[in-house]
C-alpha cells in the first residue's frame, strides 16, 4: 500500500518535474546567453495552452490542435522576439523586468479580451483516457504516462541538439561567453532569434500536455513562471543539465512535499492543525530547497563557467 | 575620495530640490480642502493610496537605486508591517505608537533574516532568492488560519493616536501619512548625504573596489537593506489601516513587481523617483480603469514605452526638459 503510494508520488513528481524542464529549458538559455530575464516567457507557455485548447475544440482532434498550437505558439514567440525583446538585451536587468512584465500584462489582457475570463477545457485524446496497470495491483493513468514519455523524449531530442550538432555547439559557446562566440563568427543574434522560438515551442508543448491536468487560464502562465526560474536558479543559469535535474528536483520534491509532509506534520502537531498548515507549508518547501542551494553554492548546482 | 570644498555638494549628495517639491508638498496638503470644496472626497481615499504607496516604493528606491540590490521581494515586508499591525490589534493592542513601531521592527527583522542569506548572492541570483523569501513568507501567512489564511482578515477599525488625531477620519488618516511620508524621505536624504550613504552609493557603483579598500560591504548592504524592509514594515501599517484590511495578496509576487515598476518608472536612484512612480503609475491605474475594464492592457503598453523611450524614467525625461546634461 505504502510502496504503492511512494510510486505514484514518484512519477507524478517526474512528470511535473519533465514539464517543469520545458519550460525551463527556454528560459535558462535565454537567460545564459542573452543574460536577458524575461518574465514573458510564462505567457508563451499561456498562449500555447490556449491556442491547442482552441484548435482542439474546434477540430475536435487533441492532436491537430497540439500541431497547429505548437506552431502557433512558435511564430508568436519569434514575432515577440524580433519586435520587442532584441531592444532589450542590452538594457539592464531592471528594465528588462519592466519590459517584461508589461508584456505579461498585454498578454494576460489579450488573452482574456480574445477568450474571455472562464477557463477552457482541453481533453485527452479518449486512447489515453484509461488507466494502466504498471504493476500488479497498480494502476496509473494512462496520460500521465504519456506525458512522461513526451517529457522524456523532447529532453532526448534536446541533449542531442544542444551537445551533438553545431547550432547546439554555437549555443552552448554563447550561453558560455556571448562576446567570444561572436568573434569566434557566431550570428548571435540569429542564433537568439532560434533559441526563442524554441523555447516557444517547449513552452507550447508544456502547455498543451498539462492542459488536461490544470486548468487553461488566463494567469496560468505566472505561478508556473516562478517555479521555473526557481528551477533554473537552482540548476545554474544558462546551463540544461542543470535545468533538467533542477526540474526533476523541485517536481518530486514539490509532489513528494504535498503529499507526505500533511500526515507527518499530523504527528507533531496534531490533524487539524496539520491539515492547515500543511499545504502551505509544502508550497514553501522548494523555496527552502533553493535557498538552501543558494547558501551552499550562490551561482546554482551547475554553474556556466563564462 | 578627496577633500573638497564642504559648499560644493559632492556627486553622491541629494539635494531635498525645495524650490520645486515645497510648492508640490502645499498643494499635497491642501488637497482634502480642495476636494472637500469639490465635493469629491473619494480623492482623499487615492491621494492616501499613493502616498502609501509612494513610502514604499521610496523604501524600495533606497536599496535598489542607491545600493544596488535589485529586491523582487520588498512586497513581503510590505505585508509583514500589515500583518503585525493586524495581528496586534486582534490582540487588543490598538495604539498607533505601539503598532506602527512594531511593524517597522518586524519588517527590519524580517529583512535582516533574509538579507542575511540572499546578500552572499549576486546578480540574477539575487533578484531570484528575494522573490523565493517573498514567496515564502506569502506561503506562511496563507497557512495562517487563525489569521484569515487565504481569505486576509478585517480589522475592528483603525489604529488610534492620541494628540487629537482622529485617525478615523479619512482626511486627519491623510494627514498622517504624509507626515509620515515627508519625515521619511527628509531622513533618508540625511541618511545618503552621510558617510552611510556616501559609502553605500559607491558600494553600488564598484563593489569590488569598497572591498579592497577595506569596507565592511556586506554590513552596510545589510543594514540599507533593514532600513529599507522598516519602512516598508511602516508603509504596510499604513495599508493595513486605511483598508482596516489586510490579506496574503498584499504579498503577492505582483505586488514586488509593482512596486518595482514604480521605482523604474519614477527613476532609480532618484530621491524622489519613488513618490513620482507611485503618482504616476497609480494615477494610470485609476485614470484607464475608468475608460475600459482591459485596463492592463494600456497600462501594458504605457509601461514598455517608458523602457523603450525613457531609459531612465520619468525624472530623467523631466532633467532633459529641463535642459541639464
Amino acid at each position: 500500500m505504502n510502496t504503492i503510494l511512494i510510486l505514484e508520488q514518484m512519477l507524478n513528481g517526474l512528470q511535473f518535474g519533465l514539464m517543469l524542464f520545458l519550460l525551463a529549458a527556454g528560459l535558462t538559455l535565454v537567460f545564459g546567453i542573452m543574460d536577458m530575464i524575461n518574465l514573458a516567457h510564462g505567457s508563451l507557455y499561456m498562449v500555447g495552452a490556449y491556442l491547442i485548447a482552441t484548435i482542439a475544440q474546434a477540430t475536435g482532434s487533441f492532436w491537430l490542435g497540439l500541431g497547429f498550437g505548437i506552431v502557433g505558439a512558435t511564430v508568436f514567440g519569434v514575432l515577440l522576439e524580433m519586435t520587442v525583446l532584441r531592444r532589450l538585451y542590452q538594457r539592464d536587468h531592471v528594465s528588462q523586468v519592466l519590459g517584461t512584465f508589461a508584456i505579461l500584462l498585454m498578454c494576460n489582457e489579450g488573452v482574456r479580451m480574445i477568450w474571455g475570463s472562464q477557463p477552457l477545457s482541453l481533453n485527452p485524446p479518449a486512447a489515453l483516457s484509461g488507466p494502466v496497470e504498471l504493476v500488479t495491483g497498480f494502476y496509473y493513468p494512462a496520460y500521465r504516462l504519456f506525458i512522461i514519455g513526451v517529457g522524456l523524449l523532447v529532453a532526448g531530442l534536446l541533449y542531442v541538439l544542444i551537445a551533438h550538432t553545431r547550432v547546439g555547439m554555437q549555443v552552448r559557446a554563447g550561453a558560455a561567453n556571448r562576446e567570444m562566440a561572436m568573434a569566434m563568427g557566431t550570428n548571435v543574434q540569429r542564433l537568439f532569434t532560434a533559441v526563442f522560438g524554441v523555447g516557444a515551442a517547449l513552452c507550447a508543448v508544456a502547455g498543451g500536455m498539462l492542459g488536461p491536468l490544470l486548468a487553461v487560464q488566463v494567469g496560468m502562465g505566472e505561478s508556473i513562471l516562478i517555479l521555473a526560474f526557481v528551477v533554473i536558479v537552482i540548476g545554474g543559469i544558462g546551463s540544461i543539465r542543470g535545468a533538467l535535474l533542477g526540474a526533476l528536483l523541485v517536481g518530486i520534491v514539490d509532489t513528494a512535499g504535498r503529499t507526505l509532509i500533511p500526515p507527518s506534520l499530523g504527528y507533531l502537531v496534531g490533524p487539524e492543525a496539520a491539515s492547515n498548515a500543511g499545504p502551505a507549508v509544502a508550497s514553501i518547501l522548494i523555496y527552502v530547497l533553493m535557498a538552501a542551494v543558494l547558501f551552499f553554492k550562490p551561482r546554482g548546482l551547475f554553474p556556466n563557467h563564462g | 575620495m578627496q577633500t573638497q570644498n564642504s559648499s560644493v555638494p559632492s556627486l553622491l549628495d541629494h539635494s531635498l530640490q525645495l524650490r520645486w517639491s515645497l510648492p508640490v508638498l502645499a498643494l499635497l496638503a491642501a488637497l482634502p480642502v480642495l476636494a472637500s470644496l469639490a465635493g469629491d472626497t473619494f480623492y482623499v481615499g487615492l491621494a492616501t493610496r499613493i502616498l502609501i504607496f509612494a513610502l514604499a516604493a521610496t523604501s524600495l528606491n533606497l536599496i535598489l537605486g542607491f545600493g544596488g540590490m535589485v529586491s523582487f521581494g520588498h512586497a513581503a515586508f510590505v505585508g509583514v508591517g500589515a500583518y503585525t499591525v493586524a495581528i496586534l490589534m486582534q490582540s487588543g493592542v490598538i495604539s498607533a505608537w505601539a503598532a506602527w513601531p512594531a511593524a517597522m521592527l518586524v519588517g527590519a527583522m524580517a529583512a535582516l533574516l533574509i538579507g542575511w542569506v540572499s546578500l552572499r548572492t549576486q546578480g540574477v541570483y539575487f533578484i531570484m532568492i528575494t522573490l523565493a523569501f517573498a514567496q515564502m513568507l506569502y506561503y506562511l501567512v496563507v497557512s495562517l488560519k487563525a489569521y484569515g489564511g487565504e481569505d486576509g482578515m478585517s480589522l475592528a477599525g483603525r489604529s488610534t493616536m492620541g494628540l487629537g488625531v482622529n485617525l478615523g477620519s479619512d482626511t486627519h488618516f491623510y494627514y498622517a501619512t504624509l507626515a509620515i511620508l515627508v519625515v521619511a524621505i527628509v531622513l533618508i536624504t540625511r541618511l545618503l548625504n552621510a558617510r552611510f550613504g556616501h559609502v553605500l552609493q559607491a558600494i553600488r557603483e564598484n563593489e569590488v573596489r569598497m572591498t579592497a579598500i577595506g569596507f565592511p560591504v556586506f554590513r552596510y548592504k545589510l543594514v540599507a537593506f533593514m532600513v529599507a524592509g522598516a519602512l516598508a514594515g511602516l508603509a504596510g501599517a499604513l495599508l493595513a489601516n486605511q483598508g482596516s484590511y489586510v490579506s496574503p495578496a498584499l504579498m503577492q509576487w505582483g505586488q514586488s513587481g509593482m512596486l518595482m515598476i514604480m521605482v523604474i518608472l519614477g527613476g532609480v536612484g532618484h530621491l524622489y523617483g519613488g513618490v513620482l512612480g507611485a503618482i504616476a503609475f497609480l494615477l494610470m491605474e485609476e485614470v484607464l480603469s475608468h475608460y475600459t475594464i482591459h485596463w492592463q492592457l494600456g497600462l501594458g503598453a504605457v509601461l514598455l514605452g517608458v523602457v523603450l523611450l525613457a531609459p531612465n524614467g520619468l525624472t530623467s525625461m523631466l532633467r532633459r526638459k529641463g535642459g541639464g546634461a
